[in-house]
């Protein structure tokens, strides 16, 4: 993927600047029909999911107070771990985006709510909804692409620390909800520019201290305790354990899916000067890609399946973006923009393949050969252990090269 | 143990899975459940409502704020309690369907049996001094209800008729009652059988027979009027007129009155903040925008409608949505605060914003 300013098949420039107005004329009037629709069978739905998920998460807690018996560790720690995604998928990411606020009800409101989850809600609301929601896949702006410890797309700089980015990755599904906690507080630059010191990012990091204290005494002390009685203590800690793991691996892979999938756009940050609605609208269209499947595989992912249709209007109540895709897709097709969507496995495999890809620097995969391998490994250790200014060098000599072959390749075959 | 089962539930509360099974325990935020919903008229209704455990009681007169919800959004309303303490604990409202009243009509005509409602607890000064006296009350349509709800306690209907309890001997009760005609009138078969047992002295005003009334008549439909403390519950007009009225006579005057005179979204306004700061804002630029031009320090996070980063209460008055025209209104008292998102709203008359 390459900013779709420089790619030579510029996916959008066949759209006039009055085509891009009417894409978003027409947008807006999807978004009005479904404000206008929006009604008592939506809050129903809403309070059936949330009483739903708070049913299980009971069942379950109350299963693995005799979580030393096997049947009972296994069924509580599934039924916990599917409560733990409802509970951040479906009801909490939503709600906290605003789609329910239009209720007026105070216990189902953005401004109050706050979920089981590592990251304090208010900061959460912040990095995602102000600032990953409005720069979406612009390189440089959108600190989602890659979360800042990741290469996500070729014209993001490659740096010696994203060869480790598979492992990465790995640890930060496994650990979602705290790299999330980490990445709000953006601990890493924090650190980097020395501002850890700073009395907001200091006020910040307790709240986000106290909620995890909060979060791991319930699930790595209350809750065991009080399966002691059965002998149950360890086997509910590592019940929570898994069920929270299960969860942060869910998450992120949705998530994934949402937008590294090869296909997804990224854009310039100069693209976005006195960007018009509708090419907000543009960008929102190109940079997501949705997950097709079941009803159930909808609420699961908290409707983020359809992350193109969250990321087009991010306040409509989830349980209609599905209503909407298909005339979302026909727009798509109307101005021929490509609608990014794949089941699952396909989904994620296409956004680790890409993890994978781009942990190495462009075109080092493409220049490599059995015959060469040793040479190319000796290239990447230099490029590795050089100077930031020597890697550039590389980086242009391996762009050469790529070229050269594709030039020989395309002469043999037209020969 | 408090303590544990807070540790146990967070980030939600023991409250929030106690509501699940038992909403209207003690200690719940304060709910009710619609028992039964029985037509008054063809346009009104009273609706008996099991409160929940915490319910305080209230005295005949006083009102309570109902919060329902319609068409999924959250509504809340005051209306007159229409008994007196019942022993079974239930209490009453009734509704009349107001021309285009969102609320009314949904509670009058679509609310059933067994819908869980928000409730507060009783409030209101409009009530009876308990050491008795001479009264009139002065009610207009669906300002009887405070009324008869006082009525009711003092002469309890029951199967043997009205009944007179002797310590309601100290009440001289006259009741003025305005309505446009006699068979839309809410309640009038109780006064009227109140009257018959000779416990009140009634006296019918409709439109359709008398005119309408002129507060200038009261001397002579009620001779003893400077002997009464009056009690009056209707339209702000007719409210207007008797406060003009008592005043000029040096009479003492009650009143009581729900529906503050209706809000017409206006093309910009002043938007007041908390600290007593005051902006003008036009209709056509976004009260976030409007604000921080004239200095006032606000919340803010996208600026197009979609983050939700600009969040703040409207206490009072109206907005209009600039993406499609929806206009909200605050009105104290009745609907409570809203909260609106400041970058996409404009002023639509003046409004009062809960921020400093």
């Amino acid at each position: 993927m390459t900013v779709i300013q420089k790619k030579t098949d510029h996916p959008i420039a066949h759209l006039t600047p009055e085509d891009i107005e009417q894409i978003g004329i027409e947008l807006d009037a999807i978004r009005q029909e479904i404000v206008d629709s929006r009604g008592a069978s939506d809050a129903a739905y809403i309070r059936r999911v949330i009483k739903t998920q708070r049913g299980i998460e009971l069942g379950s807690r109350a299963v693995l107070l005799f979580s030393v018996f096997p049947p009972a560790w296994v069924l509580g720690t599934a039924g916990l771990s599917i409560a733990k995604i409802l509970d951040n998928m479906e009801i909490g990411h939503n709600i906290l985006h605003g789609q329910w606020d239009w209720m007026r009800d105070p216990k189902i409101h953005s401004t109050t709510w706050e979920w089981d989850h590592a990251t304090p809600a208010e900061q959460w609301k912040h990095s995602h909804n102000e600032m990953h929601h409005n720069y979406t896949n612009v390189i440089g702006k959108d600190n989602d692409l890659g979360y800042g410890i990741m290469r996500v797309d070729e014209d993001q700089t490659w740096q010696p620390m994203h060869l480790g980015q598979p492992i990465w990755n790995f640890l930060n599904a496994c650990f979602f909800e705290y790299g999330i906690a980490a990445y709000d507080l953006e601990l890493r630059g924090a650190i980097a520019r020395g501002r850890t010191k700073d009395p907001k990012f200091r006020a910040d990091a307790k709240k986000v201290v106290a909620k995890i204290r909060r979060q791991a005494s319930k699930d790595y002390l209350v809750h065991p305790l009080l399966s002691l009685p059965t002998g149950s203590f360890l086997s509910t800690l590592a019940a929570n354990f898994t069920a929270n793991i299960v969860r942060n691996i869910w998450a992120h892979s949705v998530i994934m899916c949402g937008h590294f999938p090869e296909g997804v756009e990224t854009f310039e940050k100069r693209s976005i000067e006195g960007e018009t609605k509708g090419e907000w609208y543009v960008r929102q269209m190109l940079g997501s890609a949705n997950i097709s499947g079941s009803k159930g595989m909808h609420i699961m992912t908290g409707n983020l399946s359809h992350q193109i249709e969250h990321h087009l209007f991010p306040d409509l109540p989830s349980n209609r973006y599905g209503e909407i895709a298909p005339k979302v897709q026909a727009l798509f097709e109307k101005y021929d923009l490509a609608y990014c969507a794949r089941p699952l496995i396909p989904q994620v495999y296409s956004a680790w393949h890409k993890v994978v890809r781009l942990s190495l620097p462009n075109h080092w995969l493409e220049t490599t050969n059995a015959k060469n391998l040793p040479r190319q490994l000796t290239a990447l250790q230099a490029m590795v252990t050089g100077t930031p200014k020597q890697r550039r060098g590389m980086q242009l000599a391996l762009g050469r090269e790529a070229k050269r072959l594709r030039e020989a390749k395309r002469l043999r075959e037209a020969a | 143990m408090r303590q544990l089962a807070e540790a146990a539930t967070t980030p939600l509360v023991p409250a929030d899975f106690l509501d699940l099974f038992a909403p209207l325990r003690a200690g719940a935020d304060l709910r009710g459940r619609i028992e039964q919903v029985r037509a008054e008229t063809k346009d009104a209704a009273t609706l008996v409502i099991r409160p929940g455990a915490d319910w305080a009681g209230h005295v005949p007169g006083q009102y309570l704020r109902i919060g329902i919800d319609v068409d999924g959004v959250r509504q809340w309303r005051a209306y007159s309690l229409t008994h007196g303490p019942r022993p079974d604990r239930r209490i009453a409202i009734t509704v009349k369907a107001v021309p285009d009243g969102l609320v009314s009509h949904h509670l009058v005509h679509r609310t059933r049996p067994g819908t869980l409602v928000h409730l507060e607890q009783a409030a209101g000064e409009f009530v009876l001094p308990p050491s008795g006296g001479k009264f009139l009350f002065v009610t207009a349509g669906s300002g009887i209800t405070p009324v008869i709800g006082m009525l009711r306690n003092l002469f309890p209907s029951t199967d043997e008729g009205v009944l007179r309890p002797t310590r309601s001997a100290a009440y001289d009760v006259v009741v003025i009652h305005v309505a446009p005609s006699r068979p839309g009138s809410i309640f009038i078969r109780d006064l009227e059988a109140l009257e018959r047992a000779g416990a009140i002295t009634l006296v019918p005003r409709y439109d359709d027979v008398h005119g309408v009334l002129d507060v200038d008549e009261l001397p002579a439909l009620v001779p003893d009027l400077a002997e009464r403390r009056t009690f009056a519950c209707g339209p702000a007009g007719l409210l207007d007129a008797l406060q003009e009225f008592h005043d000029g006579k040096g009479l003492e005057l009650f009143t009581e009155q729900f529906r503050t005179s209706r809000v017409e979204p206006g093309d910009g306004g002043t938007v007041a903040f908390t600290d007593g700061r005051t902006i003008d804002a036009d209709g056509a630029t976004p009260i976030l925008d409007a604000a921080e031009a004239a200095g006032v320090l606000m919340p803010s996070g996208c600026r197009m409608g979609i983050c939700y980063g600009c969040v703040l209460p409207l206490a009072e008055g109206s907005v209009r949505d600039l993406r499609n025209g929806q206009v909200t209104t605050a009105v104290p008292g009745e609907s409570g605060a809203i909260k609106v998102q400041t970058c996409i709203n404009a002023a639509a008359g003046p409004c009062h914003l809960d921020h400093h």
